[in-house]
Parts: C-alpha cells; structure tokens; sequence
C-alpha cells in the first residue's frame, strides 16, 4: 500500500484511539466493581470488602487519569486530522461528543473527588452515592461514544445539505437508534468482563504468591463468578451485534465470515488465510450449513459474498477475519475459565490446581485483546466509509495534510505514549504488586482525576 | 441560542486564557526560582487547580465542535503541527509535574520537561493568536496556507508576547499564594514582566500598522473600541501602585484584568467573524436542531454546573500556600 498522509492518518487515530480504549475498558468496570464492593461492605460491614475497595479505588485513579490525558487528544485529533468529517458532520458528531466531554467532567471528575477526599467527611449514604456517580458518569461517557460511533455505523435522523454536510432532524431516532441498544451493552459488558478478570487474575497472582490470602481469594473468586456470568451474557450480545451487521452491514459481515461468493445454503469459515487479490481463501477449513445457521438461523438461507460487491465498496478483509477470530477465541477462552473456576471455587479446590491459578493469573490480557480485536473488526469492517454508506475515508480526511506532516505527529504521538504510558504501566504494576493490605493513608493525597500519577503511593524525593 | 453560544464559547477561551495562563506562566517562572523550597511551593500553588483549568480548552474544544464545526475543522486542520506538538506539550508538562516527585535521580529531567512544556504550550497558543489577527490563508473555506502558513514573523512575534503575558499571570499568582523568598521574587520581576508586556504590545501595534493588517481598519470604523485599551492601560496603572504597596491578591487581578482587556478588544474587532475575515459566526454555526440540543442539557445545566464546580474548588483551596508542608 502507497504511504499517503491518509494511510498515516489512520494509523494515527488507530493508535491513539486503541491506546485509548484500553483505560475506558479497565475503568467502566472498574468503576462498578468498586460500587459492588461498597455495597458489599455496607450490607455487610465484613472489613475486608473495605480493604479490597481501597486498593481497587487506587488502581481506578492511575487508569482513569491515562484514560482521560489520552482521550484529550481524542478530542482534537477530529478536526486536526479529519477535518472535511468534522465540517460536514460536525453539527451531528460535535453535540453527540460534547455531551460525553461534559457528563464525563460534571459526574466523574466531581464525584471521583468525594471518593478519593471524603471517606471520612461524608456520610457512609453519601460515599455509596458517589460511587454510583462514578459509575454513572462512565457509563453515560460510554454511552454517548457508542451513539457517535453507532450513527457513523448506520447513520439515522439525518438530512443533507446542499454543501454535503449533515443536518440533524431527529435526536430522538439518533440518541436511541436500536443499534445503540445492541452496541452500547456490547462495549458496557466487554468492560466489565475486562475488568472482571483482572481482577480475578490478580487474586491469582497474590494466591501464588501465597499473600493477602482472604483477599486474593475473594477477588478470584469474586472475579470468576461475574465473568461467569456476564461472559454468556456478552456473547448473546456479540451475537445480536452480528445480527445487526448482518442485516445492516452485508459487506462487513462477509468480510469477517471470509466469504467471497453467494452462497446457498452457506458454509462457515473456521479458518483460512483470505487472498484478497485472488478473491479467494487458502488454507480453508469450513463446515457446511454452519454458515446460513449463524447468519440467519436457518439451515438453507442465501447468504451474500464480497464479490456481490464493487470493488471499491469493499472492507479490507484480512484484518476483520482474523480480528474478529481472535475476539471470539478470548470469549470462548474466558468463557472455559469462568465456568472451570466458579465449578472449582464452588467445591473448593480453587488453590489445590495451581495450574488453574496459573492460568487465571495469564488471562489479564484477554479481556483487553477481545475489546480491541472487536473494535478492529468493527471499524476496519466499515471501511472503506467512515460515516458508512454516505462519506468515504478518503473523504473525510484533511485534504492538505503531507507526508511529512503526519509522519511527524505520529512520531511525536509515538514517543510521548511510549514514555507516558510505559511510566503508567509501571506504576499500576507497582500498585497491584503491593497488595491490598497497603497504607490506606496513601490515597488521602490527591485532588483530582486528571492527574493520575498523584493520588497514590511513594513519593521517594519526600520525606 | 447562537448568542448563548457566541458567550459560552468566548467566556469558555477567557477562563482558559486567564486560568490555565497563570498557571503555564508558573511553568515559565519555574526556571527562575531561587531554591528547591521555592519550586515546590510553586508547584504547590497551582497543584490543586491546574488540571481544573485546562478543563475549559476541552470546554472551548467541545463547543467549537457542536456549535461551530467549520471553525473547528478548519482551523484545526490549519494549525496542524502547532497544535499537536502543544497537546504533547501539555501532556508532558502535566506528566512532569507529577513525576518530579516519584523520581529521585531524574527529578532535574522533570524539571525541564515541566518548565519547557509551559513555554512551549504558551508560545503556541501565542502564535495561533498571531496568526488569526494577521489573517490566516484561506481561500473558499479552504486553508491554503501548507504545513508553515501560519508561521509569519509576527504571528511568531505573538507567541513571545503570550508568554511574557502568561509569566506576568502567574507572578500575579504566585505573589498572591506563595511568601517569603518566592514571593519577594514575584514582587520584584511583576514591573519588569509589565514593561516586556507593554513593549510587546507596541511592537506588534507598529507592525500591524505597517502590516495594514484589516483588524486595524476596524479601530477606524469603530472608534469607541478604544474603551477597552483604555481598561488595559488602567490595569497596568494599579498593578505598578498594588506592586509599590505589596498587595496580595491586586496584581493577579490586574494582570486577569489586562488579558480581559485584550480578550474584549481581539472579539470586538473581530466581530462578526470567528476566522477574520473569511468565515463569521452565523456561516460557522451549526443548525438550530443541534445548537438546541446542546442547549438544553449542556448549555442550561452541565456548564453552569462546571463553573459552580470550579468557584468551589478556588474557595476550598484559598489562602497560601504552606510553606513547610509538603505537597503531597
């Protein structure tokens, strides 16, 4: 593929909005895994939910701040680097992100203050109210990112102007488009299940490690039992969202089954390696029928291949087919684990296999790579449109930008996230490594949300 | 509604401006202190706020956005570079701050990166100033200009200009939180910071003279434009009496008062147009349907909430800092 300022564009925003998702993704979940541990602890007044809250609340801050400082960029980069998008669907996209940027600083940035000041100032009620406040303000900011990017998957309650910007007629059909009904729990689940088993996996770790035993205990067994739950629950909407795809999307969905002619009745590609000059697949193991079953729950349906499609108007589809098998092996993955491990905590025997241990402590990374592949497969599988079906990628980018423009920022970007982030990794690590029983005064120093690195721990230049 | 806009998106820039500006001239006094007590007091002074204030460039940015797209697709495709490299510069700077603690061997690192973040992020916001008064190139609602169209002399100019304004907010600031030795620092570079500020500005009043920049033109037509100078020159009136007596809190006011001198004087010759002389705020507003829709949640509810929020975080974290407390 030729290097043209729009291919850099994209892997521009591709890197900073992966590197973004990854902090929404832990903190959504994280949010409302703390308010199930208050909850817990007022219900019951056992310490050691409070102890678990506190190291938790601790780990919340650092990712809340990385999610925040990488999501600013987020918000420039639409008109930087995407500007014909922003001129002609700015009147749509602009209030949709605004009411993210706005709920996300009214409800979290002033609540998460309560959490981190207040313990001691505000009534028990009050801190549980914040917590749910947090929550809240997550949830909504995940909510009005999942109305943006729905309309830009299947834009509704929109007209056209004569310069070939989009006007909104209808907030209504836009703000509660059925696609948002599918695709918000999707993303909503996909971070819960996230956080769920990294919580689980460092219940594992401080297990093998044989310290903070209650504790370490609690969180597996705690994080195993959610995911046990939540993991069928997020593949029955993984599955709706393929059905939304299917109906709405033809070309995307072909693209992810591998699907180069119509087919009927349609067999499902297990695997192959797609050959998309040759407009064909190698290497393919595929079961026959599977295909129309999944697709429209019938064992003699047509379904439509990419070929069906001008060339022009089709998705890559390498990326989406292997992203979208990648996301699928992390469910089933998980899937196995939550269920073997509630089987065993159920009976018992969670610490006699320290294999499984092992194993739970390795799958803090899937959650992550499931959300990420499924967002490649999505936005990948919309190509070659960014507003899908109406304005063209190639479009919707900055008409001037150069080669060497964008390949600097990206540079910069490149360098800046590199030491940032690794610093943040670092220091979340710490924090996991230093277990739940840590001082609990730590966390009485911060002041706010946006400054992630100041709320916990050592400072080693004070005294 | 598109007036209510206009002044939340320009009330949005002046509290960036004037909140986020003493803090990022903290950042460029930084370099300047006379000790290690005296570094972390001035961290300390703007610890608490600091974050709050750069809220309202994500405020200004979402505004732009949903109520004015063009302006916001055009200029900030039109300042590219600039911008990215200031948002780095931004993030570094916050980065550093909190890190000079964390590192024991690395903390002079830190330290530049927190006093070069300011300047630069300052020096740029400078330059976009300059050269939207100079006129950036735009023909068609396109922007013309290349990778460097905005880099002129004088917008250049604007960018050193901003930073000695900024530096002169945060002297105001630090005279008003800090004692001792930093404030005595603060007191005795506020007059100096002033004259560079007032030089500046007539420099840049030559050249946009000779320039026969359009903006001057307005001053003709309008004549009564000459108020707001007029409120910025008693400003600095004040500030060199408040200096001479030592007042507190007088200077930083001064200096919020001559920034909102030169913010009122900038939007008015400006006036009807936010990209002079090309695109006007009527042609850049979005439709009515999606100025209402934000109107109703963000506009009546969510931004008065913000500014509440941020009187309350300036009232509980008033006074000086303490000297002998340490910032975490």
């Amino acid at each position: 593929m030729e290097l043209s300022a729009l291919l850099l564009s994209r892997i521009q925003f591709a890197f900073t909005v992966s590197f973004h998702i990854i902090f929404p993704a832990f903190t959504v979940g994280l949010a409302a895994w703390l308010c199930f541990l208050e909850a817990l602890s007022l219900a019951t007044g056992n310490p050691l939910y409070r102890r678990l809250f506190d190291f938790w609340l601790k780990i919340f801050a650092v990712a809340f701040g990385l999610g925040v400082v990488s999501g600013i960029v987020l918000a420039f980069e639409f008109g930087t680097n995407w500007s014909e998008l922003s001129r002609r669907t700015g009147a749509i996209q602009g209030p949709l992100l605004g009411y993210e940027s706005f709920t996300a600083f009214a409800l979290e940035a002033s609540f998460f203050g309560v959490l981190i000041f207040g313990r001691s100032r505000v009534r028990p009620w009050f801190y549980m109210i914040a917590c749910l406040m947090v929550a809240l303000g997550t949830t909504l900011s995940s909510y009005w990112i999942m109305v943006n990017n729905s309309w830009m998957q299947w834009p509704v309650g929109y007209a056209t102007a004569p310069d070939g910007s989009f006007i909104p007629t209808d907030w209504h059909a836009i703000i509660f488009s059925p696609v948002v009904w599918v695709r918000f729990p999707h993303m909503l689940l996909a971070a819960y299940v996230t956080s769920a088993f990294c919580v689980a996996a460092t219940g594992a770790w401080h297990l093998l490690r044989g310290r903070f035993r209650s504790e370490a205990k609690a969180m597996l067994v705690m994080g195993l039992g959610l995911a046990a739950v939540l993991v069928p629950a997020q593949i029955m909407f993984g599955h709706l969202v393929g059905d939304f795809t299917h109906d709405k999307q033809p070309a995307k969905f072909a693209a992810i089954e591998g699907r180069w002619h119509d087919e009927q009745p349609a067999s499902e590609v297990v695997i192959a390696w797609p050959d998309e000059a040759n407009e064909r697949n190698r290497f393919e193991i595929s079961i026959p029928y599977l295909g129309s079953l999944i697709a429209s729950m019938r064992l003699d349906s047509k379904e439509v291949g990419l070929t069906s499609f001008p060339a022009a108007d089709r998705p890559p589809v390498v990326i989406p087919f292997f992203a979208f098998r990648v996301m699928v092996g992390c469910g089933m993955l998980m899937l196995f684990l939550a269920w073997f491990g509630s089987y065993l905590s159920v009976r018992d025997q969670l610490e006699r296999h320290r294999w499984f241990l092992w194993a739970s402590f390795f799958s803090f990374p899937l959650g992550f790579i499931a959300t990420l592949t499924g967002w490649f497969t999505a936005e990948v599988g919309r190509q070659p449109w960014t507003v899908y079906g109406l304005l063209r990628t190639s479009d919707a980018a900055t008409p001037f930008l150069t080669v060497p423009q964008v390949a600097i920022s990206l540079v910069i970007f490149s360098a800046v996230y590199a030491v940032i982030f690794l610093f943040g990794a670092i220091y979340i690590y710490r924090l996991l490594r230093s277990g739940p029983e840590a001082d609990h005064a730590a966390v009485a120093g911060a002041t706010n949300p946006k400054r992630p690195l100041s709320v916990p721990g050592q400072s080693p230049g004070i005294r | 509604m598109l007036t209510f806009w206009t002044f939340a998106l320009g009330l949005a820039i002046l509290l960036y401006v004037v909140l986020d500006g003493f803090d990022l001239g903290v950042g460029i006094l930084f370099p300047f202190a006379p000790s290690e007590t005296a570094r972390r007091n001035m961290l300390s002074a703007i610890s608490p706020v600091w974050d709050g204030n750069e809220t309202w460039l994500i405020v200004a940015a979402s505004v732009l956005f949903g109520i004015f797209p063009l302006v916001y697709s055009t200029l900030l495709s039109a300042l590219y570079l600039p911008l990215i490299v200031m948002l780095m510069a931004l993030i570094l700077r916050g980065v550093a701050f909190e890190f000079r603690y964390k590192a024991t061997r690395s903390r002079i690192l830190w330290d530049v990166g927190f006093a070069g973040g300011s300047i630069v992020a300052s020096f740029i916001q400078g330059v976009a100033v300059g050269a939207l008064v100079e006129g950036l190139p735009i023909q068609k609602g396109q922007y013309v200009g290349g990778a460097f169209g905005w880099a002129s002399p004088f917008a250049l100019l604007c960018g050193v200009g901003l930073c000695l304004g900024y530096a002169l907010l945060g002297a105001g600031w630090l005279t008003y939180k800090t004692a001792e030795d930093i404030q005595d620092m603060a007191f005795r570079i506020l007059p100096r910071l002033l004259f560079a500020v007032l030089a500046f500005l007539a420099v840049a009043f030559v050249w946009a003279l000779v320039l026969d920049l359009r903006v001057m033109h307005r001053w003709l037509e309008e004549p009564f434009l000459v108020v707001f100078p007029l409120i910025g020159i008693a400003a600095c009136r004040f500030l060199l009496t408040a200096v001479r007596k030592r007042r507190q809190l007088v200077p930083f006011l001064c200096g919020a008062a001559i920034f909102a001198a030169a913010f009122a004087t900038l939007a008015v010759s400006f006036y009807p147009y936010m990209i002079p002389f090309t695109i006007t705020i009527a042609e850049a507003a979005a439709p009515a349907s999606s100025l209402a829709f934000m109107f109703w949640g963000n506009g009546l509810f969510i931004l008065p909430l913000t500014l509440i929020y941020t009187l309350v975080v300036y009232f509980v974290f008033k006074g000086k800092v303490d000297t002998h407390q340490e910032y975490h």
